[in-house]
């Protein structure tokens, strides 16, 4: 049985390496794997290797050079091995599948439609991220949310928002998600529990923690129980020297309350690499220090992603509180399509499209007899027309209207405040016509 | 804190006069409600109380009203208004945070967007600047991303402006900034009525409101009528007050400067100038029909603020006035702010960078051609 490899692994008796005995993934808890400190630094610092090249380096095994990135890989690698089982059922399998390919499909969609004028401002793309956002969104349920970044659109697919939604919220039509005023950064829809698209890193990461504390309150105080929603917030390798992240550690631990953090380490925050940004590059390795676990994942694999996913979220539920996951995971395009991404190393490219997530997915699928090559080919041609009709709706739907500008500022729209006839301005029937003054 | 010393004998004077029910008529805003008289026996409260009772009545009334901050529960409250409510509420209800502005008031955006009523202590707005991202990415911007699908029902509360001898970092005003963003509503409460009506409709709000208090009107007491005790009291968001009625000149002017300018009206009566005082209540949205209908009548302006002059609330009360009723300004409009320079420490630097009595009658004076133009140092 293949299973899909990362970069290098350590052997399991290696002295550096100290971690709970296996018996506790049993019980459901994730092991919290301790590292002799210094470990990657001095390495690096002594080599000038970059961290990408250091990760696809294979470097003798020593007790301070050791990847200590077993954790979950590793956890799941020996699963497999010792249990020789299957990671999917095929309709798993085939649900994944058709959900990264939706994923990637879209992305390059939106590519070839800001280059033809129909998308505009900033639009930042997912390729190669799929197994990270179908890996965790589909093992949530419909209540759950998701709090994203500016990345957010395969977030937003994910979790149920239709794709013409979101490809007319792009085209800065009406019948978008958010009825244009949202736009690429802003993908909001209350349905499907996602709530945006942050602009700002940082940003969405308390908010979600919001959305999680609700949950504990409404549980708590309000004494429902049926509100055991989980969050997952998203964000990437740059956020995580942010204050607000550390902030929200913090809070997550001390209250308990049921989120997930997944960091989408891709390594580069526009042109800044992680480790010229970082002083501790290991991020998963903070989670401890404030009282969770912190997991590293193969983020190129949705298998092993799905199995991280799926003890963090069944933690959060139980009321076990926050993980923090670190997903290894890169993109394939620059940081936003206005970005020459000039920085990046071609062979750092080349060794992260030879690990694909859907090509990984599908060859899995295949070798494991879970699906044939028509079965793939005829996802792939359904989501093809998705996407089509998805643009064409797009395309063919209206603009907003004028009176569209002056609403939704408020969800009272008193607060627009008294006109100079002593009524409220929103009683005037030119208000929302976009023909009375503001 | 002499400042608030001085800003209490002020006040005491006008309180005494209340006592004799003398100036009481004048106070009764004949055009906001029409057929009610407060009551002579007035019971008084101080603006601690007031805000004290009203979140507490609101937090009594629905159980998704919560109240975070630091300090606001076992400490009882920074400047105790939050007193009583960790014992009566709990701990699940009155969260102590960590000295996390950003991540709390984060915190806080995201509970509101799932239809809890969170009510987000600064312990003074200057701090709130480090939150500022939530609170205006977060919170104002978020009904409008979403195109309404998500809205925030959220208050932001705590003390603003200047107090005494806190220095340059603790005395900043933000209402001009806050002012500004649309999304936001902003409130500025002077009295124990408006700070009681206008929590009130703050917490039952079902948009972001930012509600600045002004720590040296927390011990002033004030008289409140029995329909402002009672629970479902509330006070419209955008209306501002008419506090006393006059024909020669509008005085606007919001929290602690609305004490300042019924002193000054106080002066001007003497020397034969009726001065008009608004308390405005409401900075966002600006109760500009109030304004300029005042300014129809007496034909002159005076604005009066705590904060910096440039593009501060005066400017735009100026430029309403400008746009709307130009033909019937008689003089130029005055605009009284505290100095352009960061708060000094040392007390009487303190007093010349903020507006006193005087800078506002002899604005009024201007106005009224009355004096001769002073120069900017007193």
């Amino acid at each position: 049985m293949t299973t899909m490899s990362t970069a290098r692994i350590p052997p399991a008796s290696s002295p550096c390496i100290a971690r709970k005995p296996k018996a506790s993934s049993n019980t459901g808890k994730l092991p919290r794997v301790y590292v002799k400190p210094g470990w990657l630094r001095k390495d690096l610092m002594g080599s000038n290797l970059r961290f990408s090249e250091f990760r696809s380096a294979k470097l003798p095994c020593s007790p301070l050079t050791v990847s200590a990135i077993a954790s979950a890989s590793e956890l799941v690698k020996e699963r497999i091995e010792t249990k020789s089982e299957l990671l999917v059922t095929r309709e798993e399998g085939l649900e994944l599948y058709e959900d990264m390919i939706l994923g990637r499909s879209f992305e390059d969609m939106c590519a070839q439609m800001y280059y033809r004028g129909k998308m505009f401002g900033f639009v930042h793309l997912y390729n190669g991220q799929e197994a990270v956002s179908t890996g965790f969104i589909k093992m949530l349920k419909a209540h759950d949310s998701v709090c994203s970044t500016y990345r957010d659109h395969v977030h937003a697919l994910s979790k149920g928002v239709p794709a013409r939604a979101v490809m007319s919220e792009l085209f800065g039509k009406t019948t978008g998600c958010c009825r244009g005023q949202g736009g690429s950064m802003h993908m909001f829809s209350k349905e499907h529990g996602v709530l945006g698209g942050f602009a700002f890193i940082g940003e969405g990461i308390p908010v979600a923690l919001g959305a999680a504390f609700s949950s504990k309150y409404k549980q708590e105080v309000l004494k429902d129980e049926k509100a055991n929603a989980v969050t997952v917030a998203f964000f990437g390798d740059g956020t995580c020297n942010n204050g607000q992240f550390f902030e929200s550690l913090n809070m997550a631990a001390l209250w308990k309350l049921p989120i997930i953090f997944v960091v989408e380490n891709n390594l580069w925050a526009i042109g800044m690499s992680h480790i010229r940004a970082t002083s501790v590059p290991d991020i998963w390795e903070k989670g401890p220090a404030f009282g969770m676990p912190g997991v590293h994942v193969d983020g190129m694999d949705v298998l092993k992603v799905r199995e991280v996913a799926k003890e963090a979220v069944a933690r959060a539920r139980r009321g076990d509180g926050p993980t923090l996951v670190e997903c290894e995971t890169y993109r394939f395009r620059g940081h936003s399509l206005a970005d020459p991404d000039e920085l990046r190393n071609p062979a750092e490219k080349a060794h992260y499209a030879a690990r694909d997530p859907i090509v990984s997915l599908k060859k899995y699928l295949i070798e494991n007899n879970l699906a044939n090559e028509s079965d793939l080919k005829s996802i792939e041609k359904k989501i093809d027309e998705i996407i089509e009709e998805a643009v064409e709706f797009a395309d063919a739907s209206p603009l907003p209207q004028r009176g569209q500008l002056l609403e939704n500022v408020f969800a009272d729209p008193k607060g627009f405040g008294i006109g100079p006839d002593g009524r409220y301005r929103c009683e005037d029937p030119g208000f929302t016509a976009g023909t009375a003054q503001v | 804190m002499w400042g608030a010393l001085q800003q209490k004998s002020g006040l005491a004077t006008l309180v005494s006069s209340l006592k004799h029910g003398q100036v009481l008529e004048r106070l009764v805003p004949m055009a906001f409600t029409p057929s009610r008289k407060l009551s002579t026996a007035a019971k008084e409260m101080t603006v601690r109380d007031a805000l004290n009772s009203a979140i507490d009545e609101e937090m009594s009334a629905d159980p998704k009203v919560f109240l975070m901050g630091e300090e606001v529960g076992e400490y009882q409250g920074a400047y105790k208004i939050s007193k009583g409510l960790l014992q009566k509420f709990g701990p699940d209800r009155v969260l102590d945070t960590p000295i996390t502005e950003a991540g709390f008031t984060g915190i806080g955006v995201g509970a509101a967007y799932y239809g809890l009523r969170p009510i987000v202590e600064f312990m003074t707005f200057n701090f709130a600047m480090q939150a500022i991202d939530q609170i205006i990415n977060s919170a104002a911007k978020t009904n409008y991303m979403s195109a309404g699908q998500i809205s925030v029902p959220i208050v932001f509360r705590g003390p603003n402006g200047a107090a005494a001898g806190v220095g340059a970092q603790h005395s900043h005003c933000y209402a001009a900034w806050y002012g500004s963003c649309p999304g936001l509503k902003v409130l500025t409460p002077y009295s124990a009525e408006d700070s009681r009506g206008l929590m009130k409709a703050a917490i039952r709000d079902p948009d972001p409101v930012i509600f600045l208090e002004n720590e040296l009107l927390y011990g002033e007491s004030f008289p409140v009528s029995a329909e402002c005790l009672d629970p479902s009291f509330c006070l419209p968001i955008g209306k501002a007050k008419i506090e006393r009625e006059g024909k020669d000149v509008t005085i606007t002017a919001f929290s602690k400067m609305v004490g300042y300018a019924l002193q000054a009206a106080q002066e001007l009566e003497k020397e034969g100038i009726s001065a008009e005082v608004i308390n405005l209540r409401s900075i966002r949205p600006l109760d500009r029909a109030t304004i300029n209908a005042s300014v129809r009548k007496t034909s002159r302006l005076v604005t009066v603020e705590e904060g910096f002059p440039q593009h501060g609330i005066g400017a735009e009360i100026c430029a309403s006035v400008v746009e709307e009723s130009f033909e019937y300004l008689d003089a130029p409009v005055e605009r009284i702010t505290g100095a352009d320079v960061p708060m000094p420490y040392a007390a009487n630097l303190e007093r010349l960078a903020v507006p006193q009595v005087e800078d506002i009658v002899h604005a009024s004076k201007r106005a009224c051609y009355r004096a001769v133009p002073m120069s900017a140092v007193v």
